[in-house]
């Protein structure tokens, strides 16, 4: 018999029941909440006179809606001026307290990006089953959890049943070998492999990644990883566990202490595909060739190396992918042809579930440090992705890095990314994001998004244009 | 949920790959906390000329008059004919709840993205995956013929065409019979009560630092 993937071992450690229809019962170990995808799924709970099957299985924290304005925020809930999303961020309040379920608030330290917040408290753990409304809960599998996005709906059943009606994916391995090059991180890795496989290019799969320039990356890099696996189409993306899990995991407040860790360590040494496993589908990178990426069009697809030239439809032979172009080149104001580094940046957003993380404030403070903010960028605002990264980045003072250049330091939350709160793009605007998503009208009606690392943000910032994150090294002259 | 078994309805296109969930529903819309309410905010950025707000009387707003769905000839459409990867990006089940607010019960695409397929059944809008070829030729026929109509038997597996051919397309067991049958798919895993008791209780055992009350000091 052949070996097992890591999904294979996971899938099957958290197998309740199979049914005759091929359908599977799976156990959820960890089910995280915010309040934009759970209202509903509370009043279901209601309305059918149901309540939550565990309670400590389940975490919740508002991310979406919160403002991030620190004197919006000082307010708290009642703060909050839009009164819809007031509405929202209080309803999760109210039902987590309805039904016992506990929640870090809005201004509690701890509060974050709900996939910032899982890993950081220790509330995602390798090993662990983890769902969460929001299709970036891929980003958990980097601690070798299986971890994925749900609707309302099973936010219901989980929230009733601590189970969920699955079928199996079949696996999927993306290996990239040798090591990425200074000035290229795991965000442009993972557009570099979107453009390679395309944005449904991982659907029925879930993928893990693997090889050198994979175990080489820290834990928020392999976060940064899995949580763009959605956007390859994959509603997972996992990595082994090795020594760099299990340093990160160590301490973390709600991560098993005295002689459960070392149970639980022990138990994590399998959480690796066997070497003998058998994958449905391999995909090879070669790390060295992936340049800084940053995307042209309107879908994480339509991306290319800062060095290259926007593409040009009419190059293109097949039929779709043309249109396709042609329709995201027009909604983007840009011309196929022209270098990527004549794209402006109107606004520059550093933050979201893909980039908050303290190595991410590290990288673009670096490029910052000493230099100015181009007067042609509107604004640059920089998210720490949870209150211990801004704790932490204040305590290392970036912070003031940030602020000495013109850039804005705000308060935690998904911000800019989509666009729920104040933050966001003017229409026509151009934005150097290292955010996820680059849809139409996702951080504002008619905004033109550009996916980036923070690296490439940051210098973005400074030139007010696209620019090579590589050409920035070194101390500014 | 509404059951579904058959469906004959009138066809409309979203003649475009990688239709994401944000464009079926954008996110000021995700501030509701009902279920409902979110047809007139079904692809809002297309349909509309200005920006949308929730909780706006739609009925005054500015139309596109180059978006499909806004032509004469399409009103009353309960099909969607739709390309590639449809549904991709967030798992917001706010797009099946806008798309069944508005009307649609079925959509018919080549491929549509996972979480987006499995919120559909949830909802009573079944997702029809069919070959391209087959997607491409319902297109010519819409639009060759105004008025087309289609009709989808979840029973049989089977799309009926006019011309009396039928298309097979794959579902799943488990999803078809919850749709079929309208089933509240909470009731049917809480039959399995017992087994889910029986896993925690292996669990605890195995795994005890996954409950918060043994976690370790």
């Amino acid at each position: 018999m052949p070996g097992k993937t890591l999904y294979d071992k996971l899938w099957e450690a958290h197998l309740v029941e199979e049914r005759e229809d091929g359908s599977a019962l799976i156990y959820i170990d960890r089910h995280l909440i915010h309040e934009v995808t759970s209202p509903q799924a509370f009043e279901g709970l209601r309305l059918a006179g149901r309540t939550p099957w565990r309670l400590d299985a389940n975490l919740a924290v508002p991310d979406h809606n919160v403002p991030t304005g620190s004197a919006e925020r000082a307010g708290g809930v009642a703060g909050i001026i839009d009164s819809t999303s007031r509405l929202q961020v209080q309803t999760l309040d109210d039902n987590c307290e309805q039904f016992g379920i506990e929640e870090i608030p809005i201004n509690d330290r701890r509060q974050g990006i709900v996939h910032v917040v899982g890993p950081e408290m220790g509330a995602t753990l390798p090993g662990m089953t983890v769902v969460c409304g929001d299709s970036h809960t891929s980003t958990h599998g980097a601690l070798g959890a299986l971890a994925h996005g749900i609707g309302t709906s099973e936010v219901e059943h989980v929230l009733a049943t601590q189970c969920l009606v699955q079928q199996k994916m079949k696996n999927l391995r993306m290996r990239v070998d040798g090591r990425l090059a200074l000035g290229v991180t795991a965000k442009d890795l993972a557009l570099a492999i979107i453009g390679e496989i395309g944005t449904a290019g991982g659907t029925g799969f879930a993928i893990e990644f693997a090889g050198e320039a994979v175990e080489a990356l820290s834990m928020e890099g392999r976060m940064t990883l899995c949580n763009m696996s959605i956007e390859a189409g994959a509603r997972m993306g996992m990595i082994a566990v090795d020594d760099v899990t299990i340093d990160y995991v160590r301490g973390r407040p709600m991560a098993p202490k005295g002689d459960q860790w070392e149970l639980a360590v022990a138990a994590w040494g399998d959480l690796h595909s066997d070497a003998d496993a058998v994958f449905d589908h391999e995909v090879c990178i070669d790390a060295a060739s992936v340049a800084p990426q940053v995307t042209w069009g309107t879908s994480p697809e339509m991306v290319a190396a800062v060095t290259d030239l926007i593409p040009d439809p009419a190059a293109m032979s097949n039929t779709g992918q043309r249109e396709a172009a042609v329709r995201a080149l027009s909604y983007m104001g840009l011309s196929g042809g022209a270098p990527i580094t004549s794209i402006p940046a109107d606004r520059v957003f550093i933050g979201s579930c893909t980039n908050s993380r303290i190595e991410d404030l590290r990288e673009a403070a670096a490029i910052v440090r000493g230099r100015k903010k181009a007067d042609s960028v509107k604004q640059a605002m920089v998210v720490p992705g949870s209150g211990e990264v801004k704790a932490q980045a204040e305590a290392e003072g970036l912070d003031r890095i940030f602020l000495d250049a013109g850039l804005e330091w705000r308060e935690p939350g998904c911000s800019m990314c989509l666009a729920m709160n104040a933050d966001k793009l003017g229409k026509g605007e151009h934005c150097a994001s290292t955010s996820n998503r680059n849809f139409e009208g996702r951080q504002g009606f008619g905004g033109r998004t550009h996916l980036v690392s923070p690296g490439m943000a940051a210098a973005a910032a400074i030139a007010g244009h696209f620019v090579d994150v590589r050409d920035f090294q070194g101390e500014p002259s | 949920m509404k059951a579904l078994r058959v469906h004959e309805g009138l066809v409309a296109p979203m003649d475009r790959a990688n239709v994401d969930t944000d464009l079926i529903i954008p996110k000021q819309f995700l501030k509701s906390i009902k279920r409902s309410g979110f047809g007139p905010n079904l692809f809002d950025e297309l349909r509309y000329l200005d920006e949308g707000q929730p909780g706006q009387d739609c009925s005054n707003r500015p139309l596109n008059p180059d978006f499909p769905l806004n032509f004469p000839r399409y009103q009353g459409a309960s099909v969607l004919l739709a390309r590639e990867n449809f549904g991709c990006g967030s798992s917001r089940e706010h797009a099946p709840w806008a798309l069944e607010d508005y009307g649609f019960r079925c959509v018919i695409a080549p491929s549509f993205a996972d979480i987006f397929y499995n919120n559909c059944f949830k909802n009573g809008v079944l997702p029809v995956a069919l070959p391209a070829a087959q997607v491409d030729e319902l297109f010519e026929a819409l639009y060759a013929n105004e008025g087309y109509r289609i009709t989808v038997d979840l029973e049989q597996q089977e799309v009926l065409l006019a011309d009396g051919r039928r298309w097979s397309f794959p579902v799943d067991d488990y999803r078809r019979q919850c749709l079929l049958e309208g089933l509240d798919d909470i009731g049917v895993t809480l039959k399995s009560g017992a087994a889910i008791r029986a896993y925690e209780d292996k669990l605890r055992g195995r795994s005890p630092w996954l409950f918060s009350s043994e976690a370790g000091a």
